[in-house]
């Protein structure tokens, strides 16, 4: 079982979207239990997952392959280690709430939404699991078809413009990446990442390979200046659809740079460090500041969530600085170790605060801020969980925002401290931006009679945002054992990084 | 010179030829005494003949091994006997397809059929020939039909300037071909394609480069490589869009093999010369297709550019000029050939009597008046803008690769920045039928069960080639040594 567990992940739900669609709009109560069934079923083989999986060891577990493509040497090999394991469960987890979020709401063609989410589920997780190049980028790219389906048929008035140009930017990042991988296959003579991994490349190479990579990874994160596509993509995406693209979609440009820059290309990225690193503080710097004057709830958490992930990217390329600064390895691994907390963070917070975008717009058909104020007096238990998110999102200790941004700016300060105090800048914007949309929507007294009218969260909106306030707790509390899973993947990354592959 | 000694057995590899004129002698008689009387006979008796014919290919033309016949004029070999199965296949399809559409428009009559048939019987001589004779004869006979059947619609104008474009254009390139071959022959001194690929082993002569040039520039121009397009778009607007699908799909594997075995084989010689000549080409083809194709209303024209920017990457492959890259090619001509099959037979579908689903804004809505079309529309658009898990994504991987082997750094840019540039205009397809709504007014899509299957399949396998490529990968290589 163990062998076919990944299978099993990545083919359930794909196999249960195709079934949903079959069954088309008449049957959509059954489709909807089944969607919700083989999500359910699909966390629940998560399980095994981490009961079993092995925190000695850096090597890849539940590992499967297969001939696909014997002529290319391309295999059907998937594994996970402790860097895609967190991400893989990340990803089996928030696709429930998500199915559950639409269960009234979605009243346009239901079978094809959920269809649309039970597929991306299986493709997503295949990215996170899959150890061959060629069948990494089948689902990297196989994921843009139902997002765009997502944002172009649930989306908002301007739709068409956002998923269109959401899927051009990925597609123009990615397709670079794709020469880049087939370059390396010709060298190589193989797509399995390990030996890209240890194919040795000169400078030159490397820094071709390093632009081809940074395209596409940076636009996914996204990074600024490639980062316009996501207010747009977000804003008019339907709940869903945000909650995917911020708490799942974006954590793969953070991924790629995980699992292919740094091991890839080490030495250009010790050589380009400084310029990820500055595109990194602009992102939370910057966007920071552009998400404090946003008018529309859903742009500001987008642009937060730039600014948040500007902190993953920062945090994993800062391993050259600290090494050159103090020579220390094993503090290089703190800032890696920050990066990925804060993607399994975010991914929680974000979709969380996306979630809660859409329990008032479901109710107000509305996301502009002005049109909100003292929402606390007629849904006290809804407030109860936006202010937690909020918080969360601006770090507050306890929750698992705080443990991302905490050991990132710890590591930038063993860089730099400029380094440090730059990043640190987000600890006053982020409350900024966050606190103050929380009190122009919640609190204050009732803005009009539209608010006058809201009723409080029900039960199944209750149920979503309780699970994720749970898990933002616990994972702010005590996130040791996830740095336990993470600890001997993230020092052979390292270890990578640090070497050279530079043939003498 | 191989043996000339002839009996039964050693023609056998012709077998598809030879049973293909007498099957078009049979055709044309049972439309005169018989199609008259019952129209769609002889349209079900070419069907038959189609399968009884892929058949008899599999059973004697199937050769291990390079097999030379007719005092070297006509030449069998793995790769021919693919690219035969591939034409019965694809003319069958399109016939299938083609048949409501010609009913509705009074053009369901036998001779359609027969030119259908000589059309691929040129196909078949093109890609068998081992001679500059037999080359020009297949270019001849597959243009003289496909010329016939462009005008075969005598009440539409627009058909019949279509048709008298493509004739003079056709005309003169046929013209250079020719002119090109004579300077080779007197250059080389044989027609054969064996012996002038031996002759120009050799140190040749100045003169070759110039045969060469007028060679390469009527292989463009049967391709429709830029600038030698500006027939394409008018004739694939301008012709019924029966005959747009038929001059979309199965030709293309002729003049494939033309490229191949003239350029590739012959001309092994002077490889680099007409790389460097073909490089300029395909980039343009790339650009200009990709671009122009935003610009359409009209879908058949938009299908044209697109066309155009795939020959573009199928001339990359030649580019390549390494065994792999006529692979890679020979790979995206099969897959070219398969999706233009399913994107013009669901513009033939969309298309009623008295209506031409040729607009775009035709297909607005399509997915609330027609679920399984707009499916199969959205999959091989998505395959021709050349996202995995679709088939299309593995054309495209195959030609990078063959690049990068031949360190094509700027050829590998180009080509996928133009993906991006051609996804846009692929998108916009798949936004008309699922985003937006439909207009009240738009006729009803052809319902008939039959063809509506076929074009499930033929979207279906655009899918399942995509997710296992595997056999189809293999039998590409394999047949191009």
């Amino acid at each position: 079982m163990h062998d076919h567990l990944l299978s099993l992940l990545i083919w359930l739900p794909i196999a249960a979207g195709i079934v949903v669609l079959l069954l088309g709009e008449r049957n959509i109560v059954v489709g909807r239990w089944l969607s919700l069934l083989a999500s359910l079923v699909a966390l629940a083989l998560c399980v095994p997952l981490v009961r079993d999986f092995n925190t000695h060891t850096a090597a890849f577990q539940f590992v499967q392959k297969a001939a696909w493509i014997p002529r290319f040497h391309a295999y059907y090999a998937l594994g996970v280690d402790g860097i895609s394991m967190p991400l893989v469960v990340l990803t089996a987890l928030m696709t429930i709430p998500v199915l559950i979020a639409g269960w009234q709401v979605i009243t346009k063609r239901p079978a094809q939404y959920y269809a649309a989410f039970l597929i991306m589920e299986g493709l997503m997780i295949g990215v996170f699991s899959a150890t061959d190049a060629l069948l990494f980028y089948f689902f990297w790219e196989a994921m843009l078809i139902p997002m765009f389906l997502i944002i172009g048929i649930w989306g908002g008035p301007r739709r068409v413009y956002a998923t269109i140009k959401f899927f051009l930017y990925t597609f123009l990042g990615s397709v670079f990446m794709l020469a880049a991988l087939i370059y390396m296959y010709v060298k190589a003579g193989s797509y399995s990442i390990a030996a890209f991994q240890a194919l040795p490349l000169t400078l030159t190479e490397q820094r071709w390979i390093f632009a081809a990579f940074l395209l596409a990874f940076a636009v996914k994160v996204p990074m600024w200046p490639v980062h316009t596509w996501l207010p747009d993509a977000h804003v008019e995406a339907p709940t869903g659809g945000s909650v995917i693209l911020a708490a799942i979609m974006l954590k793969m440009g953070g991924y790629g740079f995980l699992r292919f820059s740094l091991p890839i290309v080490p030495d250009a990225c010790r050589e380009l460090d400084t310029l990820v690193i500055t595109l990194s503080l602009i992102a939370v710097i910057y966007i920071g500041f552009v998400a404090l004057v946003q008018q529309d709830m859903k742009k500001l958490i987008a642009y937060s969530s730039i600014a948040h992930m500007g902190f993953v990217t920062l945090g994993a390329f800062l391993v050259y600085a600290i090494v050159r600064s103090t020579g220390a390895t094993q503090d290089a691994a703190l800032g890696m170790d920050g990066a990925m907390v804060q993607m399994i963070s975010h991914g929680l917070i974000s979709g969380a605060l996306f979630l809660c975008v859409g329990v008032l717009y479901d109710r107000m058909h509305t996301r502009q801020i002005a049109d909100y104020g003292g929402v606390i007096n007629t849904m006290p238990v809804f407030a109860g969980f936006m202010v937690l998110f909020a918080l969360a999102n601006t770090g507050l200790p306890g929750t698992s925002g705080f443990v991302g941004e905490f050991l990132v700016i710890l590591a930038s300060f063993k860089a730099s401290f400029w380094y440090s105090a730059l990043a640190a800048v987000t600890l006053i914007l982020g409350a900024g931006y966050t606190l103050w949309l929380v009190k122009r929507v919640v609190f204050g007294p009732v803005a009009n009679d539209h608010v006058a009218k809201l009723s409080d969260v029900n039960g199944r909106e209750f149920l979503i945002l309780g699970v994720l306030a749970l898990a933002v707790l616990a994972l702010g509390v005590w996130p040791a054992p996830l740095l336990k899973i993470m600890e001997p993947s993230i020092q052979h990354l390292v270890s990578q990084a640090a070497a050279t592959k530079i043939p003498v | 010179m191989p043996d000339t000694m002839m009996n039964l057995h050693s023609i056998a590899a012709a077998v598809p030829e030879i049973y293909l004129t007498a099957a078009i002698c049979i055709v044309l008689l049972f439309e005169a005494f018989v199609g008259a009387k019952r129209p769609g006979a002889t349209g079900t008796l070419t069907l038959l003949v189609l399968v009884v014919g892929a058949a008899l290919t599999v059973a004697y033309a199937d050769v291990a091994q390079r097999v030379v016949l007719f005092d070297g004029t006509y030449v069998a070999d793995p790769l021919a006997y693919v690219l035969k199965l591939a034409g019965f296949l694809a003319v069958a399809v399109t016939l299938l397809y083609s048949r409501a559409y010609l009913q509705n428009r009074d053009i369901l009559k036998g001779e359609y059929y027969v030119l259908s048939l000589s059309a691929l019987l040129g196909i078949f001589v093109l890609i068998s020939a081992d001679s500059l004779l037999t080359v020009y004869l297949g270019v001849e006979l597959l243009a003289l039909s496909v010329y016939a059947m462009v005008a075969f619609d005598r009440e539409s104008g627009v058909a019949a300037e279509a048709a008298m474009k493509y004739f003079v254009l056709g005309a003169i390139a046929s013209g250079m071909l020719l002119y090109g071959m004579s300077i080779v022959y007197g250059l080389t001194g044989t027609l054969n394609l064996d012996g002038i690929a031996v002759a120009l082993s050799a140190p040749h002569n100045l003169g070759v480069i110039l045969g060469l040039t007028f060679i390469v520039v009527a292989v463009a121009f049967k391709l429709g490589a830029v600038p030698f397009h500006m027939w394409l778009p008018d004739v694939y607007d301008g012709a019924p869009t029966s005959v747009t699908l038929f001059i979309g799909t199965a030709p293309k594997l002729g003049y494939f093999a033309l490229a191949l075995r003239l350029l590739a084989h012959g001309l092994a010689g002077v490889t680099v010369d007409w790389t460097a000549m073909l490089a300029p080409l395909a980039v343009l083809s790339l650009v200009v297709g990709n671009v122009v194709a935003i610009a359409q209303t009209n879908i058949k024209r938009m299908l044209a550019y697109s066309t155009i920017s795939h020959v573009g990457f199928i001339l990359l492959g030649f580019v390549a000029g390494t065994v792999n890259g006529y692979g890679a090619a020979l790979y995206y001509t099969l897959v070219y050939v398969l999706m233009a099959l399913g994107f013009f037979g669901v513009v033939i579908l969309a298309s009623r009597k008295g209506f031409e689903a040729d607009k775009l804004e035709h297909y607005k809505g399509l997915y609330r008046r027609d679920p399984l079309l707009a499916l199969a529309m959205a999959m091989l658009m998505f395959s021709a803008a050349g996202v995995p898990p679709f088939i299309g994504f593995w054309a495209k991987l195959r030609i990078i690769q063959a690049l990068w082997e031949t360190q094509h750094l700027w050829l590998v840019v180009t080509a996928v920045v133009m993906s991006v540039v051609g996804a846009f205009y692929y998108l916009r397809v798949v936004k008309l039928m699922y985003f937006d709504e439909a207009p009240e007014s738009l006729p009803d899509t052809v319902r008939s069960f039959g063809v509506r299957f076929a074009l499930g399949v033929n979207a279906a396998a655009v899918l399942v080639l995509g997710i296992l490529p595997a056999p189809l990968l293999d039998l590409c290589a394999r047949v191009i040594r």
